[in-house]
């Protein structure tokens, strides 16, 4: 079977937009039929992912494949790139602005809660030339 | 305990209501990560924060419904965003008394 493709446009600093991608593939999944528990780790790991987008990279867009026995999530940025991909897997590091974190982002959990919602994750990241980021949950 | 229940408590204020629904835990917290990967689905949500993530975050992590403590109100967009999504309440109370009236149903 043909994997259903759903792409999404993220906007630059849209804090108020962010998350309507989650949501609308929350949407989806529920309304397909997956497992609560899968639905909730794909929508924590894109929220954040996208939520990531917006603060650190200007926008960009995500493309979720979903398939019966797996959910893909590729977000994909032309923002300034991670300097140390060690580094901002810890938990509680973060760069987000004083305006950010007032927002109640930018508690540096994003990036280790991808990793621990997901059963794959890759980034591609290249200092002054944007991030990919792939991200696959087993059903 | 339902949603339901949960707006009769005297000491707040609706500020959004949808259909009822379950409520099976009370969580606190403003972090939106936190929030995000931690709130309990079916849980009642206190916090300070009422902006509009606040709102794509609860329909995310699927709580019953959102209270702003502390006196806080959900800005307009944030009311907005609710509708279709999640019921609102405030509370003049502090965070932590205001998850105890909601646990005093609970148990
Ligand atoms: N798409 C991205 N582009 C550039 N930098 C990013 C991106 N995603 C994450 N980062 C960097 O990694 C850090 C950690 O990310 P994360 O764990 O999500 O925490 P937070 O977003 O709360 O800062 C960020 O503060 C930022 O410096
Ligand atoms: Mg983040």
């Amino acid at each position: 079977m043909e994997p259903m493709i759903l792409e999404y446009t993220v906007s630059a600093d849209d804090f108020s937009g962010a998350g309507e991608a989650s949501g609308d593939v929350k949407k989806t999944l529920k309304s397909l039929g997956f497992p609560p528990e899968v639905i909730r780790r794909v929508s924590v790991a894109m929220y954040e992912a996208e939520i990531n987008m917006v603060i650190h990279a200007r926008g960009g867009k995500i493309t979720v494949e979903i398939s019966p026995d797996e959910i893909r999530v590729c977000c994909e940025d032309v923002g300034p790139g991670i300097p140390d991909i060690d580094l901002a897997m810890q938990e509680g590091w973060s760069t987000a602005s004083d305006k950010v974190r007032g927002l109640g982002f930018g508690a540096g959990m994003g990036l280790p809660n991808i990793k621990k919602y997901t059963d794959y994750l890759d980034i591609k990241t290249v200092v002054g030339q944007g991030t990919t980021l792939t991200m696959s949950v087993a059903v | 305990m339902t949603v339901n229940d949960v707006v009769k408590i005297p000491e707040f204020e609706i500020v959004w209501q949808e259909e009822d629904r379950q409520v099976t835990s009370v969580f606190t917290c403003d972090l939106l990560s936190i929030c995000m990967a931690k709130a309990p689905e079916d849980s009642a949500w206190v916090t300070v924060m009422g902006n509009r993530n606040v709102i794509a975050v609860a329909s995310l992590a699927d709580v019953s419904c959102v209270i702003a403590a502390e006196g806080c109100s959900f800005d307009e967009e944030a009311v907005e965003a609710a509708k279709g999504k999640v019921t609102l309440l405030k509370s003049p109370l502090p965070v932590f008394e205001t998850a105890c009236l909601v646990h005093q149903g609970l148990v």
